[in-house]
């Protein structure tokens, strides 16, 4: 064995690995894929071991095993069975031993109710047809910014300003996921899928590399709190400047990117000296009031000469609907809401785990405020934060959404199992990682094809939801309430999401 | 001519090349039995570690070979298929393709009793697509035309 365990720092592995010894080749495929050190070949002993302790479930041995000699299980408790203290024994242990707060990444995972499992989809039956999506046209495409109020025609021309839109082709965008948390290969990847389907992935707020300006046409281009690789040249590249406020999976907390992933690249990309870390502030320390906003948000379409769209992106919050109307007069065209469900690369457990309300919620209350005040054609909506299948982009944009950000689900469908271990730098399938070996598992080829492949899945899947709704423009479903129905909720939450109880 | 193009950018050091290979040149070609009961073969891809390189190499098959240049019995020639190969009956295991092969990806087999035996790639004969190139997780080895 090549450690020994130590009481003083000791808590219970939360996982086993459990190796199957008549199927084990000895091939050490697993030894070499193991980037938290849980893995190990004994020679003398012709033996491979684990040590639990350092394993988090992130299943790149199981996968990679050609034998399938390997399960990862999780560990049951070992202490007495208490329903109040459950997983707080652990947690608590691991602050008064270690003697700071965890870090976790992605997003929250504890089992706060899901509201897009809790909303039924309508269909046609007899008294109004049914749309066969492989026959008929069915219409996907999305513009994301402000609308015009009116239409006007002068000398039978269209006299009407048009704002600058960011037309999508499927109703999806990747979220912000900088590079620096994610590793070149996937911006890559999520660059090619973007282009190829034509809709949009985020530089995040790390700045663009060089490499990445190929891109141009398909990037949305982040300013947040740190300004991190801010220049004209970034600023010209992007189909439109996203400002982030705030992020779903850590409301009111800046961002840190440890000094280990500041590699050269990265510090040439973010212009910041190499090693040290990026730590984004909590607030915009030029944005304390909407006032400020609008300056930033005009300040940005003057130098773009007001040719893109500006986002503003907030974490949902319990007054989110207020914010969203300052935001709209603040000159915004459109708003991304987050929920907190929504992923991080990084962020202290008791932000992601406490703060936020469900992106569901948001949603409804800044559409239903929005409609109220009468100025939602004056801005997009992109919800953003738990968007698991095409049926919550179905359902989102149902309850208001114009387009969602995905960023998980992304990541899960270029190789990620969520062991929540970002922030850590190692991860073992290359995707949040900066170690140059690592990082080389992700082949942009395949991954790129993955990701066309989900959206072409998804827009699929919706053409047909749609069809059985009988609705063949997306633009008929945005807001389409009715078509929601309420199951196992209060009415309540039922009057928050203005949907009908079923049945009703 | 189709060979293995080696893409070391992908190469993720799982050494599944390796297993695919020993178990395609075993004589059950099951994985445990190859492993487990018979007297493996031995691997003839090999990957390579150097943080953070990493590839598997095995032989280039090149136009101008400098093993079969070197075999003095005429066991390593060139093959219908236009590959390198080796003619078991004449090897008589002087290990001189070894000394001239630039890449080391020639290997002694010294199991046979009488004299060793040069072991390399010969792209398997009886797969359409190389074990290797199947095997490998990550397109590192592509079986393309030169």
């Amino acid at each position: 064995m090549k450690w020994m365990k130590n009481l003083k720092n000791y808590t219970p592995p939360a996982f086993k690995v459990i190796r199957d010894d008549d199927r084990c080749i000895r091939c050490k495929a697993c030894v070499e894929q193991c980037s938290f050190d849980a893995t190990f070949y004994d020679e003398e002993e012709d033996k491979i071991w684990n040590w639990d302790a350092n394993c988090v479930s992130c299943d790149r041995c199981a996968a990679i095993c050609p034998t399938e000699a390997i399960t990862v299980e999780t560990r049951g408790y070992s202490y007495r069975h208490n329903y109040s203290w459950g997983s707080h024994i652990d947690s608590l242990k691991k602050r008064a031993i270690f003697g700071g707060t965890p870090v976790v990444s992605m997003g929250n995972d504890k089992p706060y109710k899901i509201y897009w499992d809790h909303l039924l989809l309508n269909a046609s039956q007899v008294t109004n047809p049914s749309i066969d999506p492989l026959r008929e046209p069915m219409e996907l495409k999305t513009f994301l910014g402000k609308k015009p109020h009116s239409l006007s025609l002068k000398d039978g021309k269209p006299d009407t300003r048009i704002y600058p839109q960011l037309e999508l082709n499927v109703p999806i965008m990747f979220a912000a996921m900088s590079y620096g948390a994610l590793s070149y290969n996937v911006v890559e990847a999520l660059g090619r899928a973007a282009q190829h389907v034509g809709t949009f992935y985020n530089s995040g707020e790390g700045g663009l590399n060089k490499d990445h300006y190929k891109f141009q046409g398909n990037i949305i281009v982040q300013v947040a709190s740190g300004r991190f690789g801010v220049h004209k040249p970034y600023l010209d590249v992007g189909s439109a400047i996203e400002i982030k406020i705030g992020q779903g999976a850590k409301p009111g907390i800046g961002g840190h990117l440890p000094g280990e992933k500041v590699t050269e690249t990265i510090s040439e990309t973010r212009m910041m000296p190499q090693g040290s870390d990026a730590i984004s502030p909590a607030p915009h320390h030029d944005v304390y009031s909407i006032e400020d906003l609008r300056q930033l948000i005009y300040a940005l379409k003057e130098a773009t000469e007001y040719s893109k769209p500006i986002i503003v992106k907030i974490a949902a919050v319990h007054n989110v609907a207020a914010i969203a109307s300052g935001i709209t007069r603040a000159g915004a065209d459109i708003i991304c809401i987050d929920g907190f469900k929504g992923g991080t690369g990084a962020s202290p457990q008791v932000i992601r785990d406490n703060v936020g309300l469900p992106i569901e919620m948001a949603l409804a209350v800044v559409d239903t405020r929005l409609r109220d005040e009468g100025i939602r054609q004056d801005i997009s909506i992109i919800a953003s934060g738990g968007i698991r299948n095409s049926m919550d982009v179905v359902k989102a944009i149902a309850l208001g959404a114009d387009a969602v950000y995905i960023g998980t689900a992304a990541l899960l469908a270029i190789g990620c199992t969520m062991c929540q271990q970002c922030h850590t730098g190692k991860c073992a399938w290359g995707i949040t990682t900066q170690d140059p070996h690592l990082s080389k598992r992700v082949n942009p080829d395949i991954a790129s094809q993955r990701l066309i492949n989900l959206l072409d899945v998804w827009a699929l899947e919706i053409k047909e939801t749609m069809g059985a709704m009988g609705i063949n423009s997306i633009e008929s479903l945005r807001g389409n309430r009715l078509n929601l129905r309420g199951i196992d909720l209060t009415e309540k939450e039922m009057e928050i999401l203005g949907v009908l109880p079923a049945g009703e | 001519m189709k060979i293995v193009k080696i893409y070391e950018d992908s190469c993720v050091y799982c050494h599944l090349c390796e297993v695919a290979c020993i178990v395609e040149h075993s004589q059950s070609k099951d994985i445990i039995k190859a492993f487990k009961r018979e007297t493996k073969p031995i691997a003839r891809c090999s990957a390579e570690f150097n943080y953070p390189l990493s590839y598997s190499v095995m032989c280039r098959h090149c136009d101008d070979a400098p093993c079969i240049e070197a075999c003095q019995t005429g066991a390593m020639h060139r093959d219908e298929r236009g590959y390198v190969v080796v003619n078991e009956d004449k090897c008589v295991g002087c290990w001189m393709c070894i000394m001239a092969c630039p890449y080391g990806v020639i290997k002694k087999d010294e199991r046979r009793e009488v004299w060793g035996l040069s072991t390399k790639c010969d792209l398997c004969p009886d797969r359409e697509t190389p074990a290797c190139v199947e095997a490998c997780p990550n397109n590192a080895l592509m079986f393309e035309e030169v």
